[in-house]
Protein backbone atom coordinates (compact mmCIF):
# COMPACT_ATOMS: atom_id res chain seq x y z
CA UNK A 1 0.00 0.00 0.00
CA UNK A 2 1.41 3.38 -0.99
CA UNK A 3 1.72 6.35 1.39
CA UNK A 4 -1.11 8.21 -0.40
CA UNK A 5 -3.45 5.17 0.00
CA UNK A 6 -2.62 5.05 3.73
CA UNK A 7 -3.53 8.73 4.14
CA UNK A 8 -6.79 8.39 2.16
CA UNK A 9 -7.86 5.40 4.27
CA UNK A 10 -7.01 7.13 7.58
CA UNK A 11 -10.08 7.91 9.72
CA UNK A 12 -9.19 11.58 10.08
CA UNK A 13 -8.77 12.18 6.36
CA UNK A 14 -12.44 12.54 5.33
CA UNK A 15 -13.38 15.06 8.10
CA UNK A 16 -10.16 16.97 7.45
CA UNK A 17 -10.95 17.08 3.73
CA UNK A 18 -14.45 18.37 4.56
CA UNK A 19 -13.19 21.17 6.80
CA UNK A 20 -10.42 21.93 4.32
CA UNK A 21 -12.93 22.28 1.48
CA UNK A 22 -15.09 24.67 3.51
CA UNK A 23 -12.04 26.72 4.52
CA UNK A 24 -10.91 26.87 0.87
CA UNK A 25 -14.39 27.99 -0.26
CA UNK A 26 -14.41 30.72 2.42
CA UNK A 27 -10.95 31.91 1.32
CA UNK A 28 -12.05 32.03 -2.33
CA UNK A 29 -15.16 34.00 -1.29
CA UNK A 30 -12.99 36.42 0.72
CA UNK A 31 -10.74 36.86 -2.32
CA UNK A 32 -13.66 37.43 -4.75
CA UNK A 33 -15.21 40.04 -2.44
CA UNK A 34 -11.86 41.82 -1.94
CA UNK A 35 -11.13 42.03 -5.68
CA UNK A 36 -14.69 43.21 -6.34
CA UNK A 37 -16.09 40.17 -8.21
CA UNK A 38 -18.79 39.96 -5.50
CA UNK A 39 -20.36 43.15 -4.11
CA UNK A 40 -19.46 43.52 -0.41
CA UNK A 41 -22.77 45.32 0.24
CA UNK A 42 -24.61 42.10 -0.71
CA UNK A 43 -22.29 39.65 1.01
CA UNK A 44 -19.98 40.68 3.84
CA UNK A 45 -16.37 39.56 4.03
CA UNK A 46 -15.97 36.21 5.80
CA UNK A 47 -13.26 37.84 7.93
CA UNK A 48 -15.80 40.49 9.02
CA UNK A 49 -18.28 37.73 9.90
CA UNK A 50 -15.58 36.07 11.99
CA UNK A 51 -14.87 39.37 13.76
CA UNK A 52 -18.62 39.82 14.40
CA UNK A 53 -18.81 36.63 16.49
CA UNK A 54 -17.52 38.09 19.79
CA UNK A 55 -19.88 41.08 19.40
CA UNK A 56 -22.90 38.84 18.67
CA UNK A 57 -22.03 36.55 21.58
CA UNK A 58 -21.47 39.32 24.16
CA UNK A 59 -23.83 42.11 23.08
CA UNK A 60 -26.72 40.15 21.58
CA UNK A 61 -27.01 37.52 24.32
CA UNK A 62 -26.70 34.81 21.67
CA UNK A 63 -26.33 31.96 24.17
CA UNK A 64 -29.83 32.35 25.64
CA UNK A 65 -31.27 32.86 22.13
CA UNK A 66 -29.42 29.75 20.94
CA UNK A 67 -30.79 27.76 23.89
CA UNK A 68 -34.32 29.04 23.24
CA UNK A 69 -34.25 28.05 19.53
CA UNK A 70 -32.58 24.73 20.41
CA UNK A 71 -35.26 24.01 23.05
CA UNK A 72 -38.04 24.88 20.58
CA UNK A 73 -36.40 22.66 17.96
CA UNK A 74 -35.95 19.80 20.43
CA UNK A 75 -39.56 20.08 21.66
CA UNK A 76 -40.89 20.13 18.09
CA UNK A 77 -38.60 17.16 17.24
CA UNK A 78 -39.97 15.10 20.12
CA UNK A 79 -43.57 15.94 19.14
CA UNK A 80 -42.88 15.27 15.45
CA UNK A 81 -41.24 11.92 16.23
CA UNK A 82 -43.92 10.76 18.62
CA UNK A 83 -47.00 11.81 16.64
CA UNK A 84 -45.42 11.20 13.20
CA UNK A 85 -44.40 7.64 14.01
CA UNK A 86 -47.72 6.96 15.75
CA UNK A 87 -49.58 8.38 12.72
CA UNK A 88 -47.60 6.14 10.36
CA UNK A 89 -48.33 3.08 12.51
CA UNK A 90 -52.06 3.89 12.58
CA UNK A 91 -52.19 4.36 8.80
CA UNK A 92 -50.29 1.09 8.34
CA UNK A 93 -52.81 -0.83 10.41
CA UNK A 94 -55.98 0.78 9.01
CA UNK A 95 -55.99 0.35 5.23
CA UNK A 96 -59.15 2.39 4.70
CA UNK A 97 -57.74 5.33 6.64
CA UNK A 98 -54.53 5.06 4.63
CA UNK A 99 -56.38 5.00 1.32
CA UNK A 100 -58.48 7.98 2.43
CA UNK A 101 -55.66 10.19 3.71
CA UNK A 102 -52.27 9.27 2.26
CA UNK A 103 -52.56 11.62 -0.75
CA UNK A 104 -53.63 14.47 1.48
CA UNK A 105 -50.73 13.94 3.85
CA UNK A 106 -48.30 13.86 0.91
CA UNK A 107 -49.82 17.12 -0.34
CA UNK A 108 -49.42 18.70 3.11
CA UNK A 109 -45.75 17.66 3.15
CA UNK A 110 -45.17 19.66 -0.03
CA UNK A 111 -47.24 22.72 1.00
CA UNK A 112 -45.65 26.00 2.22
CA UNK A 113 -47.04 25.54 5.73
CA UNK A 114 -45.26 28.61 7.06
CA UNK A 115 -48.18 30.63 5.64
CA UNK A 116 -50.43 29.20 8.33
CA UNK A 117 -48.62 31.15 11.09
CA UNK A 118 -51.27 33.91 11.42
CA UNK A 119 -53.84 31.25 12.34
CA UNK A 120 -51.48 29.79 14.97
CA UNK A 121 -50.86 33.30 16.33
CA UNK A 122 -54.61 33.60 16.88
CA UNK A 123 -54.84 30.14 18.46
CA UNK A 124 -51.69 30.09 20.61
CA UNK A 125 -50.73 33.77 20.88
CA UNK A 126 -47.37 35.41 20.18
CA UNK A 127 -45.24 33.03 22.18
CA UNK A 128 -43.02 29.94 21.95
CA UNK A 129 -46.05 27.61 21.64
CA UNK A 130 -46.86 29.07 18.20
CA UNK A 131 -43.27 28.55 17.08
CA UNK A 132 -43.10 24.96 18.40
CA UNK A 133 -46.49 24.12 16.85
CA UNK A 134 -45.38 25.56 13.50
CA UNK A 135 -42.28 23.35 13.61
CA UNK A 136 -44.40 20.36 14.62
CA UNK A 137 -46.94 20.94 11.82
CA UNK A 138 -44.22 21.26 9.19
CA UNK A 139 -42.32 18.14 10.27
CA UNK A 140 -45.26 15.83 10.91
CA UNK A 141 -46.12 14.72 7.34
CA UNK A 142 -42.69 13.42 6.25
CA UNK A 143 -42.26 11.40 9.44
CA UNK A 144 -45.76 9.91 9.07
CA UNK A 145 -45.25 9.03 5.42
CA UNK A 146 -41.79 7.55 5.89
CA UNK A 147 -42.96 5.49 8.88
CA UNK A 148 -45.78 4.13 6.72
CA UNK A 149 -43.35 3.42 3.89
CA UNK A 150 -40.88 1.65 6.20
CA UNK A 151 -43.53 -0.55 7.81
CA UNK A 152 -45.07 -1.42 4.43
CA UNK A 153 -41.63 -2.38 3.08
CA UNK A 154 -40.96 -4.98 5.79
CA UNK A 155 -39.80 -8.06 3.89
CA UNK A 156 -42.48 -10.74 3.63
CA UNK A 157 -40.06 -13.46 4.71
CA UNK A 158 -39.32 -11.65 8.01
CA UNK A 159 -43.04 -11.46 8.71
CA UNK A 160 -43.28 -15.19 7.91
CA UNK A 161 -40.39 -15.90 10.30
CA UNK A 162 -42.36 -14.09 13.00
CA UNK A 163 -45.50 -16.04 12.14
CA UNK A 164 -43.58 -19.34 12.18
CA UNK A 165 -42.52 -18.52 15.76
CA UNK A 166 -46.17 -17.84 16.54
CA UNK A 167 -45.63 -14.20 17.56
CA UNK A 168 -48.55 -12.15 18.82
CA UNK A 169 -49.42 -9.06 16.72
CA UNK A 170 -47.76 -6.91 19.40
CA UNK A 171 -44.55 -8.98 19.28
CA UNK A 172 -44.69 -9.04 15.49
CA UNK A 173 -44.73 -5.24 15.50
CA UNK A 174 -42.07 -4.57 18.14
CA UNK A 175 -39.71 -7.41 17.29
CA UNK A 176 -39.93 -7.42 13.50
CA UNK A 177 -41.88 -4.68 11.69
CA UNK A 178 -40.65 -1.73 13.73
CA UNK A 179 -36.91 -2.56 13.79
CA UNK A 180 -37.11 -3.43 10.11
CA UNK A 181 -38.69 -0.04 9.36
CA UNK A 182 -36.29 2.00 11.52
CA UNK A 183 -33.84 3.08 8.78
CA UNK A 184 -36.72 4.50 6.69
CA UNK A 185 -38.32 6.07 9.78
CA UNK A 186 -35.04 7.88 10.48
CA UNK A 187 -34.93 9.19 6.91
CA UNK A 188 -38.39 10.64 7.60
CA UNK A 189 -37.24 12.05 10.93
CA UNK A 190 -34.29 13.83 9.33
CA UNK A 191 -36.60 15.33 6.70
CA UNK A 192 -39.17 16.26 9.33
CA UNK A 193 -36.57 17.90 11.55
CA UNK A 194 -35.23 19.95 8.62
CA UNK A 195 -38.78 21.17 7.89
CA UNK A 196 -39.39 21.84 11.58
CA UNK A 197 -36.17 23.85 12.06
CA UNK A 198 -36.74 25.94 8.91
CA UNK A 199 -40.21 26.81 10.15
CA UNK A 200 -39.11 27.50 13.72
CA UNK A 201 -36.44 29.99 12.70
CA UNK A 202 -38.68 31.38 9.94
CA UNK A 203 -41.57 32.06 12.32
CA UNK A 204 -39.23 33.53 14.95
CA UNK A 205 -38.08 35.90 12.21
CA UNK A 206 -41.60 36.67 10.96
CA UNK A 207 -43.22 37.34 14.33
CA UNK A 208 -40.02 38.84 15.75
CA UNK A 209 -40.18 36.67 18.83
CA UNK A 210 -37.89 34.20 20.53
CA UNK A 211 -34.41 33.07 19.70
CA UNK A 212 -32.08 33.18 16.75
CA UNK A 213 -34.78 34.03 14.17
CA UNK A 214 -35.63 37.19 16.10
CA UNK A 215 -31.93 38.05 16.43
CA UNK A 216 -31.46 37.69 12.67
CA UNK A 217 -34.51 39.92 12.14
CA UNK A 218 -33.08 42.61 14.43
CA UNK A 219 -29.58 42.45 12.94
CA UNK A 220 -31.01 42.67 9.41
CA UNK A 221 -33.07 45.70 10.40
CA UNK A 222 -29.85 47.33 11.63
CA UNK A 223 -28.11 46.44 8.32
CA UNK A 224 -25.55 44.55 10.40
CA UNK A 225 -24.73 41.98 7.72
CA UNK A 226 -21.64 40.43 9.38
CA UNK A 227 -23.71 40.03 12.57
CA UNK A 228 -26.61 38.52 10.60
CA UNK A 229 -24.36 35.90 9.02
CA UNK A 230 -22.71 35.18 12.38
CA UNK A 231 -26.21 34.55 13.84
CA UNK A 232 -27.01 32.27 10.87
CA UNK A 233 -23.94 30.22 11.85
CA UNK A 234 -25.61 29.61 15.23
CA UNK A 235 -28.76 28.37 13.44
CA UNK A 236 -26.52 25.91 11.61
CA UNK A 237 -25.12 24.90 15.01
CA UNK A 238 -28.67 24.13 16.27
CA UNK A 239 -29.23 22.03 13.16
CA UNK A 240 -25.97 20.15 13.78
CA UNK A 241 -26.95 19.47 17.42
CA UNK A 242 -30.37 18.09 16.39
CA UNK A 243 -28.80 15.90 13.71
CA UNK A 244 -26.11 14.67 16.07
CA UNK A 245 -28.78 13.60 18.57
CA UNK A 246 -30.82 11.89 15.81
CA UNK A 247 -27.77 10.00 14.60
CA UNK A 248 -26.90 8.87 18.14
CA UNK A 249 -30.47 7.67 18.64
CA UNK A 250 -30.38 5.72 15.36
CA UNK A 251 -27.03 4.11 16.18
CA UNK A 252 -28.39 3.11 19.59
CA UNK A 253 -31.63 1.65 18.19
CA UNK A 254 -30.06 0.02 15.14
CA UNK A 255 -26.29 -0.28 15.36
CA UNK A 256 -25.65 -1.39 11.75
CA UNK A 257 -27.47 -1.41 8.47
CA UNK B 1 -20.07 -48.86 0.15
CA UNK B 2 -22.80 -50.97 -1.47
CA UNK B 3 -22.03 -52.60 -4.79
CA UNK B 4 -23.93 -51.55 -7.92
CA UNK B 5 -26.04 -54.71 -8.23
CA UNK B 6 -27.30 -54.34 -4.64
CA UNK B 7 -28.19 -50.74 -5.34
CA UNK B 8 -30.02 -51.68 -8.50
CA UNK B 9 -32.15 -54.12 -6.55
CA UNK B 10 -32.73 -51.67 -3.67
CA UNK B 11 -33.68 -48.96 -6.07
CA UNK B 12 -36.19 -51.18 -7.88
CA UNK B 13 -37.80 -51.95 -4.53
CA UNK B 14 -37.66 -48.40 -3.33
CA UNK B 15 -39.55 -46.79 -6.18
CA UNK B 16 -43.21 -46.64 -5.25
CA UNK B 17 -45.80 -45.01 -7.42
CA UNK B 18 -48.07 -42.78 -5.41
CA UNK B 19 -50.61 -41.76 -8.02
CA UNK B 20 -53.38 -43.03 -5.75
CA UNK B 21 -52.44 -40.27 -3.35
CA UNK B 22 -51.84 -42.75 -0.56
CA UNK B 23 -48.49 -42.58 1.11
CA UNK B 24 -46.47 -45.76 1.45
CA UNK B 25 -44.43 -44.14 4.20
CA UNK B 26 -43.59 -45.22 7.70
CA UNK B 27 -46.22 -46.96 9.85
CA UNK B 28 -46.01 -44.43 12.74
CA UNK B 29 -45.18 -41.05 11.28
CA UNK B 30 -44.74 -37.98 13.48
CA UNK B 31 -45.86 -35.74 10.61
CA UNK B 32 -48.87 -36.69 8.54
CA UNK B 33 -50.01 -34.72 5.52
CA UNK B 34 -53.38 -36.13 4.59
CA UNK B 35 -55.14 -35.55 1.29
CA UNK B 36 -54.30 -31.86 0.91
CA UNK B 37 -56.14 -29.98 -1.81
CA UNK B 38 -55.42 -26.30 -2.33
CA UNK B 39 -57.07 -24.04 -4.89
CA UNK B 40 -56.17 -20.44 -5.69
CA UNK B 41 -58.87 -18.18 -7.04
CA UNK B 42 -57.50 -15.86 -9.73
CA UNK B 43 -59.17 -13.50 -12.24
CA UNK B 44 -58.54 -16.21 -14.89
CA UNK B 45 -60.34 -18.86 -12.86
CA UNK B 46 -59.53 -21.45 -10.24
CA UNK B 47 -55.98 -22.77 -10.17
CA UNK B 48 -55.53 -26.08 -8.37
CA UNK B 49 -52.09 -25.88 -6.78
CA UNK B 50 -52.16 -29.15 -4.81
CA UNK B 51 -54.28 -32.19 -5.55
CA UNK B 52 -54.72 -34.88 -2.90
CA UNK B 53 -51.19 -34.73 -1.51
CA UNK B 54 -50.54 -37.24 1.28
CA UNK B 55 -47.29 -38.18 2.92
CA UNK B 56 -45.87 -39.16 6.28
CA UNK B 57 -42.52 -38.58 7.96
CA UNK B 58 -41.19 -40.88 10.69
CA UNK B 59 -39.32 -39.54 13.74
CA UNK B 60 -35.68 -38.90 12.86
CA UNK B 61 -36.31 -39.37 9.16
CA UNK B 62 -35.08 -37.02 6.43
CA UNK B 63 -37.66 -36.72 3.66
CA UNK B 64 -37.32 -34.71 0.48
CA UNK B 65 -40.09 -33.38 -1.72
CA UNK B 66 -38.93 -32.52 -5.22
CA UNK B 67 -40.79 -31.05 -8.11
CA UNK B 68 -40.51 -28.60 -11.01
CA UNK B 69 -41.10 -24.85 -10.62
CA UNK B 70 -44.79 -24.11 -10.18
CA UNK B 71 -45.74 -27.53 -8.87
CA UNK B 72 -46.90 -26.18 -5.50
CA UNK B 73 -43.85 -27.07 -3.39
CA UNK B 74 -43.84 -23.76 -1.55
CA UNK B 75 -47.61 -23.95 -1.12
CA UNK B 76 -47.14 -27.32 0.54
CA UNK B 77 -44.35 -25.85 2.72
CA UNK B 78 -46.60 -22.99 3.82
CA UNK B 79 -49.52 -25.32 4.54
CA UNK B 80 -47.42 -27.70 6.65
CA UNK B 81 -45.86 -24.73 8.44
CA UNK B 82 -49.30 -23.34 9.22
CA UNK B 83 -48.75 -20.12 7.24
CA UNK B 84 -51.46 -20.83 4.69
CA UNK B 85 -55.05 -21.82 5.30
CA UNK B 86 -58.13 -22.37 3.17
CA UNK B 87 -57.22 -25.90 2.08
CA UNK B 88 -58.92 -29.28 2.19
CA UNK B 89 -57.38 -32.19 4.06
CA UNK B 90 -55.29 -32.06 7.21
CA UNK B 91 -51.78 -31.78 8.62
CA UNK B 92 -51.09 -33.58 11.90
CA UNK B 93 -48.07 -33.53 14.16
CA UNK B 94 -47.93 -36.49 16.56
CA UNK B 95 -51.67 -36.91 16.04
CA UNK B 96 -52.51 -33.27 16.74
CA UNK B 97 -54.08 -31.27 13.91
CA UNK B 98 -52.05 -28.25 12.80
CA UNK B 99 -54.13 -25.11 12.48
CA UNK B 100 -51.66 -22.27 12.12
CA UNK B 101 -47.99 -22.15 13.12
CA UNK B 102 -47.17 -25.06 15.45
CA UNK B 103 -44.37 -25.00 18.05
CA UNK B 104 -43.30 -28.50 16.99
CA UNK B 105 -42.50 -27.28 13.47
CA UNK B 106 -39.47 -25.11 12.77
CA UNK B 107 -39.22 -23.44 9.38
CA UNK B 108 -36.19 -22.46 7.33
CA UNK B 109 -37.04 -20.27 4.38
CA UNK B 110 -35.64 -20.07 0.88
CA UNK B 111 -35.11 -16.33 1.09
CA UNK B 112 -32.45 -14.89 3.37
CA UNK B 113 -34.33 -14.38 6.62
CA UNK B 114 -31.90 -13.27 9.32
CA UNK B 115 -32.79 -10.11 11.21
CA UNK B 116 -30.28 -7.52 9.93
CA UNK B 117 -30.58 -5.43 13.11
CA UNK B 118 -29.49 -8.32 15.36
CA UNK B 119 -26.05 -9.88 15.71
CA UNK B 120 -25.57 -13.59 14.97
CA UNK B 121 -25.99 -14.53 18.63
CA UNK B 122 -29.01 -12.23 19.04
CA UNK B 123 -30.63 -13.80 15.97
CA UNK B 124 -30.15 -17.27 17.42
CA UNK B 125 -31.35 -16.18 20.86
CA UNK B 126 -34.62 -14.88 19.35
CA UNK B 127 -36.84 -17.97 19.96
CA UNK B 128 -35.32 -18.45 23.42
CA UNK B 129 -36.15 -14.84 24.25
CA UNK B 130 -39.75 -15.54 23.20
CA UNK B 131 -39.76 -18.63 25.40
CA UNK B 132 -38.86 -16.41 28.36
CA UNK B 133 -35.61 -18.15 29.31
CA UNK B 134 -33.32 -16.25 31.72
CA UNK B 135 -30.70 -14.19 29.89
CA UNK B 136 -27.59 -16.21 30.79
CA UNK B 137 -29.33 -19.50 30.06
CA UNK B 138 -30.60 -18.41 26.67
CA UNK B 139 -27.21 -17.07 25.60
CA UNK B 140 -25.47 -20.27 26.72
CA UNK B 141 -27.96 -22.31 24.75
CA UNK B 142 -27.74 -20.05 21.69
CA UNK B 143 -23.94 -20.36 21.72
CA UNK B 144 -24.32 -24.16 21.47
CA UNK B 145 -26.38 -23.80 18.30
CA UNK B 146 -24.01 -21.21 16.85
CA UNK B 147 -21.20 -23.71 17.43
CA UNK B 148 -23.29 -26.50 15.92
CA UNK B 149 -23.66 -24.64 12.62
CA UNK B 150 -19.95 -23.78 12.66
CA UNK B 151 -20.21 -20.05 13.28
CA UNK B 152 -18.33 -19.79 16.58
CA UNK B 153 -16.20 -16.67 16.51
CA UNK B 154 -18.88 -14.80 14.53
CA UNK B 155 -21.33 -14.31 17.42
CA UNK B 156 -20.96 -10.51 17.52
CA UNK B 157 -21.08 -10.02 13.74
CA UNK B 158 -24.12 -8.65 11.97
CA UNK B 159 -25.69 -10.53 9.00
CA UNK B 160 -24.46 -7.81 6.61
CA UNK B 161 -20.91 -8.85 7.53
CA UNK B 162 -21.52 -12.51 6.60
CA UNK B 163 -21.70 -14.47 3.33
CA UNK B 164 -24.98 -15.89 2.01
CA UNK B 165 -24.11 -19.40 3.24
CA UNK B 166 -23.25 -18.12 6.70
CA UNK B 167 -26.52 -16.21 6.91
CA UNK B 168 -28.46 -19.36 6.02
CA UNK B 169 -26.61 -21.15 8.82
CA UNK B 170 -27.67 -18.36 11.20
CA UNK B 171 -31.29 -18.92 10.13
CA UNK B 172 -30.83 -22.64 10.67
CA UNK B 173 -29.33 -22.14 14.14
CA UNK B 174 -32.19 -19.77 15.04
CA UNK B 175 -34.78 -22.34 13.98
CA UNK B 176 -32.95 -25.20 15.72
CA UNK B 177 -32.68 -23.15 18.92
CA UNK B 178 -36.46 -23.42 19.26
CA UNK B 179 -35.91 -27.20 19.38
CA UNK B 180 -38.69 -28.10 16.97
CA UNK B 181 -39.69 -31.74 16.61
CA UNK B 182 -39.85 -31.29 12.84
CA UNK B 183 -37.56 -29.16 10.73
CA UNK B 184 -39.19 -27.87 7.58
CA UNK B 185 -36.86 -26.46 4.92
CA UNK B 186 -37.91 -24.71 1.71
CA UNK B 187 -34.99 -24.72 -0.73
CA UNK B 188 -32.71 -23.26 1.92
CA UNK B 189 -29.63 -23.26 -0.33
CA UNK B 190 -31.32 -22.12 -3.55
CA UNK B 191 -29.48 -18.80 -3.61
CA UNK B 192 -26.04 -20.36 -3.03
CA UNK B 193 -23.42 -21.62 -5.45
CA UNK B 194 -23.09 -25.37 -6.04
CA UNK B 195 -19.94 -25.89 -3.94
CA UNK B 196 -21.31 -24.00 -0.94
CA UNK B 197 -24.56 -25.90 -1.35
CA UNK B 198 -22.76 -29.27 -1.17
CA UNK B 199 -20.71 -28.23 1.85
CA UNK B 200 -23.76 -26.88 3.66
CA UNK B 201 -25.45 -30.16 2.83
CA UNK B 202 -22.69 -31.86 4.83
CA UNK B 203 -23.40 -29.52 7.72
CA UNK B 204 -27.14 -30.28 7.55
CA UNK B 205 -26.44 -34.02 7.47
CA UNK B 206 -24.13 -33.78 10.48
CA UNK B 207 -26.67 -31.76 12.48
CA UNK B 208 -29.51 -34.05 11.51
CA UNK B 209 -27.42 -37.02 12.58
CA UNK B 210 -26.45 -35.37 15.87
CA UNK B 211 -29.96 -34.26 16.83
CA UNK B 212 -31.82 -37.13 15.13
CA UNK B 213 -33.90 -34.30 13.73
CA UNK B 214 -37.00 -35.17 11.73
CA UNK B 215 -36.63 -33.12 8.58
CA UNK B 216 -38.76 -32.36 5.54
CA UNK B 217 -36.82 -30.69 2.73
CA UNK B 218 -38.63 -29.08 -0.16
CA UNK B 219 -36.42 -28.50 -3.17
CA UNK B 220 -36.13 -28.49 -6.93
CA UNK B 221 -32.49 -29.62 -6.77
CA UNK B 222 -32.12 -33.35 -7.42
CA UNK B 223 -28.50 -33.58 -6.20
CA UNK B 224 -29.39 -31.87 -2.95
CA UNK B 225 -32.40 -34.12 -2.39
CA UNK B 226 -30.45 -37.35 -3.06
CA UNK B 227 -27.48 -36.17 -0.97
CA UNK B 228 -29.64 -35.46 2.08
CA UNK B 229 -32.84 -37.51 2.09
CA UNK B 230 -33.86 -41.03 3.15
CA UNK B 231 -36.93 -40.86 0.93
CA UNK B 232 -37.84 -38.50 -1.87
CA UNK B 233 -41.34 -37.69 -3.08
CA UNK B 234 -41.45 -36.56 -6.70
CA UNK B 235 -44.25 -34.13 -7.51
CA UNK B 236 -46.05 -33.56 -10.78
CA UNK B 237 -46.36 -30.18 -12.44
CA UNK B 238 -49.60 -28.27 -11.74
CA UNK B 239 -51.75 -29.48 -10.11
CA UNK B 240 -49.11 -30.74 -7.70
CA UNK B 241 -49.59 -34.41 -6.91
CA UNK B 242 -47.16 -36.96 -5.52
CA UNK B 243 -46.05 -38.95 -8.54
CA UNK B 244 -43.54 -41.30 -7.03
CA UNK B 245 -41.69 -42.07 -3.82
CA UNK B 246 -38.04 -43.05 -4.07
CA UNK B 247 -36.21 -44.59 -1.13
CA UNK B 248 -32.59 -43.47 -1.10
CA UNK B 249 -30.61 -46.41 0.06
CA UNK B 250 -27.25 -44.73 0.35
CA UNK B 251 -25.18 -45.42 3.46
CA UNK B 252 -25.22 -43.08 6.47
CA UNK B 253 -23.47 -41.10 7.78
CA UNK B 254 -23.17 -39.43 4.40
CA UNK B 255 -20.98 -36.62 3.18
CA UNK B 256 -20.89 -34.69 -0.07
CA UNK B 257 -18.27 -37.16 -1.34
CA UNK B 258 -21.17 -39.47 -2.11
CA UNK B 259 -22.13 -37.36 -5.11
CA UNK B 260 -19.29 -38.97 -7.09
CA UNK B 261 -20.57 -42.55 -6.53
CA UNK B 262 -22.30 -44.50 -9.29
CA UNK B 263 -25.28 -45.28 -7.11
CA UNK B 264 -25.80 -41.58 -6.45
CA UNK B 265 -25.70 -40.94 -10.19
CA UNK B 266 -28.32 -43.60 -10.81
CA UNK B 267 -30.70 -42.12 -8.25
CA UNK B 268 -30.22 -38.69 -9.81
CA UNK B 269 -30.84 -40.09 -13.30
CA UNK B 270 -33.97 -41.94 -12.27
CA UNK B 271 -35.47 -38.95 -10.46
CA UNK B 272 -34.61 -36.73 -13.41
CA UNK B 273 -36.40 -39.09 -15.79
CA UNK B 274 -39.49 -38.68 -13.60
CA UNK B 275 -39.05 -34.96 -13.27
CA UNK B 276 -38.12 -34.25 -16.86
CA UNK B 277 -41.61 -34.88 -18.15
CA UNK B 278 -43.07 -32.61 -15.45
CA UNK B 279 -40.47 -29.87 -15.92
CA UNK B 280 -41.15 -29.95 -19.71
CA UNK B 281 -44.86 -29.50 -19.07
CA UNK B 282 -44.08 -26.57 -16.80
CA UNK B 283 -41.82 -24.97 -19.38
CA UNK B 284 -44.41 -25.41 -22.14
CA UNK B 285 -47.09 -23.96 -19.92
CA UNK B 286 -44.89 -20.99 -19.09
CA UNK B 287 -44.13 -20.34 -22.78
CA UNK B 288 -47.82 -20.58 -23.70
CA UNK B 289 -48.86 -18.10 -21.02
CA UNK B 290 -46.07 -15.70 -22.05
CA UNK B 291 -47.16 -15.96 -25.70
CA UNK B 292 -50.72 -15.26 -24.66
CA UNK B 293 -49.55 -12.29 -22.60
CA UNK B 294 -47.48 -10.99 -25.53
CA UNK B 295 -50.40 -11.35 -27.96
CA UNK B 296 -52.76 -9.44 -25.71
Amino acid sequence: MSASDTIIKARWFAPLLGFGSIAAAVLVLELFIRIGVINRITIPLPSDILLAFPRVIVEEDVLSRFLLTATEALTASILVTFFGVAGGVILYHFRLLRAATETWIAAIAAAPLVLIYPLYLVIFGRNASTIVMMGFTAGLAPVTLKTLEGLSATRRVLIDVGRSFNLTPWQQFWKISFPSALPTIFVGMRLGLIFALINIVGVEYLINFGGLGQLINELTDRFDLPGTYAAICFVILVSMCVFFLTERLERWLRPVE
Amino acid sequence: MLDDATHEANYAMAVVTTSSGIDRGPPEPILVVDNIVKNFYTPDGVVRALDCVSLGVAPGEFVGVIGPSGCGKSTLFNIIGGLLDGFEGSVRVAGEAVRGPHPAIGMIFQEESTFPWRTVIDNVVFPLELAGLPKSERYDKARQFVRMVGLDGFERRYPSELSGGMRQRVSMARTLAAEPKILLMDEPFAALDEQTRLLLGDKVLAIQQQLQQTTLLITHNITEAVQLADRIFVMTYRPGKLKRMVKIDLPRPRTSEIVSSEAFGRYVAQIWSDLREEASRGLKDDETSRNRGGAS
